[in-house]
């Protein structure tokens, strides 16, 4: 019990920004009208590559003078995806959002 | 008394760095946020872009890890190569691909996402200075299922990978996380060898994965779009438990901000179908088995020539649109129908069902590709009380969307699912390529409603020669 209680304490800044996280989700997607839901979801499901952070980290660290090791590899990849998610998600974003951009200009 | 940068052990870089990342975590939710708009939705996706850009470079250029080293020359170049090539990849896969795939593609972006996460948990495990050995885990875990249970979804819109629709996949997925479950107690409870932490890290992905498998393979149909908002949900959380393990607090706040946003969405589309998340996940549709011992009636077809007239001289026209306009790519021809019967004075507006095609919002894309203005799009609660005024339904490549067994069959899968009450209006014309089921595997009693009146074939084809022959009129 203490050790939750202490493990509370030390990551409550943590805490603090995941609860109100949740609320901030909540709150702007429920003003989103349904006709921007696809591209909404690809735009959020781009931000959800910012795991492409933890992967520059953990491939910019990563040992070298081991040579070709399974984390280098693991870490290209990790990067590789993480890019992938990132690039497409917003860029196919930016097309759906084209078609809707068209439109006012007439 | 001062306090310098040097007595907190941290330099300016340090500084500027965490700057960069509330920058950027401030840029996500703005960016969401415009996208609540359609006139400042494409701003608000590039603001979000740009606030993903900002902290990747100043991540490769001013981290330091425990050490206080930063990222090295060699290393970066490592990095940027990577990034290169899932540069290219995401921007060519994304401008190539076709409007109808969309689905796919975002589940396949998503599939990535997740695998990242997976794979940094993977490694971020055996690393001796990480010390929340839980919440790698569960990145690992959580990761993984979005990395598979995305690709499964991505081969199943894509048609490549078929339903299992057998009773005991509910049994073994509930097993299977038991599993999961207890193997993770375990690894945390005991203080185990680093060798076996590191085999039963590699257990728990391949567990991890054959779950994901198995649990978007029995869901089919009308389901796909909650699992797809749903499999986006995790992979935000899944880089959040990244972001734990890093201490970093844009990846934390997009994680989770993420997670949440999706969570909400696939509650949404529950609600837009009357079914509790448990139930679209656990009891997942079958085949039309309940509703097959009614009498099917006859349908009956209706000529180019009879419907040209037929919609030429009403005054409320509703074209309720699915997912076979987007199949067949008739979004431009059904613009040409809709300007050619406005010409003629009549009022045409699209139904949309918040479900209808395999995305939510998915008709809307198609259709604004088309030219269509977005203000012709009328959400299902705001056509349906309009419906019994209206002369003519054309339903498009629809068919659960507007099922009535929806609302008097307590039998069927869909009972109790909102839909477009097409069956109310006038006269309907329903374009479908022949007699199949709709995805959902049921029986719609509107085709042989008295009042309908079939067009058989591809939707483009018939939408074309359907607008030629008005035009001949």
């Amino acid at each position: 019990m203490e050790e939750f209680l202490v493990y509370f304490y030390q990551n409550k800044g943590t805490i603090f920004i995941i609860v109100l996280s949740i609320f901030l989700g909540v709150e702007v997607i429920s003003n989103v009208p349904s006709v921007l839901h696809t591209p909404l979801m690809s735009g959020a499901n781009a931000i959800s590559g910012v795991i492409i952070i933890g992967g520059i980290i953990l491939l910019g660290h990563t040992e070298l003078s081991e040579g070709i090791s399974l984390n280098l590899i693991l870490g290209i990849f990790a990067v590789i995806f993480g890019t992938l998610n990132v690039v497409g998600g917003f860029v196919v974003t930016d097309r759906m959002l084209d078609m809707f951009k068209k439109k006012k200009k007439k | 008394m001062n306090i310098t940068l040097q007595d907190l052990g941290i330099t300016s870089g340090d500084v500027i760095l965490e700057i960069s990342y509330l920058v950027a975590a401030v840029l996500f939710v703005y960016g969401l946020k415009l996208m609540s708009h359609p006139e400042t939705a494409k701003k608000g996706n590039l603001w979000a872009a740009a606030g993903m850009g900002l902290a990747m470079v100043t991540t490769l250029f001013l981290h330091r890890d425990a050490d206080g080293k930063t990222i090295g020359m060699t290393n970066a170049l490592i990095v940027v190569a990577a990034i290169a090539v899932g540069s290219i990849a995401g921007a060519v896969i994304a401008r190539r691909i076709k409007m109808t795939a969309m689905p796919q593609l975002v589940s396949f972006f998503n599939a990535t996402g997740g695998a990242a996460s997976a794979l940094v948990a993977l490694m971020e495990y055996s690393n001796p200075d990480n010390s929340s050995a839980l919440v790698t885990l569960l990145g690992l875990v959580i990761g993984t299922i979005a990395f598979s249970g995305s690709m499964i979804a991505y081969g199943k819109l894509d048609g490549k990978v078929g339903d299992i629709f057998a009773g005991w996949v509910k049994y073994f997925n509930l097993f299977l996380l038991l599993v999961i479950t207890v193997l993770i107690v375990y690894m945390l409870a005991f203080d185990l060898d680093p060798g076996l932490q590191t085999t039963l890290s590699y257990v728990l992905l391949v567990l991890a994965l054959i779950y994901g498998i198995m649990f978007v393979m029995p869901i089919g149909g009308a389901d796909m779009p909650v699992v797809i908002s749903l499999l986006n949900s995790l992979t935000g959380i899944a880089a959040a438990m990244a972001g734990f393990i890093y201490n970093n607090e844009a990846m934390i706040l997009g994680g989770i901000f993420v997670g949440s946003a999706g969570a909400i969405l696939t509650l949404l589309m529950c609600k837009a179908m009357n079914r509790s998340l448990l139930n679209v996940i656990v009891g997942s549709f079958g085949g039309g088995g309940a509703a097959a011992g009614k009498e099917q009636g006859t349908v009956k077809e209706i000529s180019l020539s009879d419907a040209s007239v037929l919609l030429s001289y009403s005054q409320k026209v509703v074209i309720v649109p699915g997912y076979g306009l987007a199949v067949a790519q008739a979004q431009y021809v059904c613009n040409d129908l809709v300007k050619l019967l406005e010409d003629k004075g009549v009022e045409v507006k699209f139904a949309i069902h918040p479900v209808a095609g395999r995305m939510p919002g998915h008709m809307n894309v198609l259709l604004a590709e088309a030219d269509v203005p977005y203000t012709k799009l009328v959400e299902m609660d705001d056509i349906n009380p309009d419906m019994p005024n209206t002369d003519v339904t054309i339903v498009v490549g629809a068919n659960d969307v507007v099922n009535p067994a929806a609302l008097d069959d307590p039998s069927s899968p869909i009972y109790g699912m909102p839909i477009i009450r097409a069956h109310e209006s006038k006269n309907i014309i329903v374009m479908k390529r022949g007699m199949g089921k709709g995805y959902a595997g049921i029986e719609n009693f509107l085709f042989f409603d008295d009042k309908t009146r079939m067009l058989f074939g591809n939707a483009k084809d018939t939408l074309q020669a359907l607008v030629s022959e008005i035009k001949e009129l």
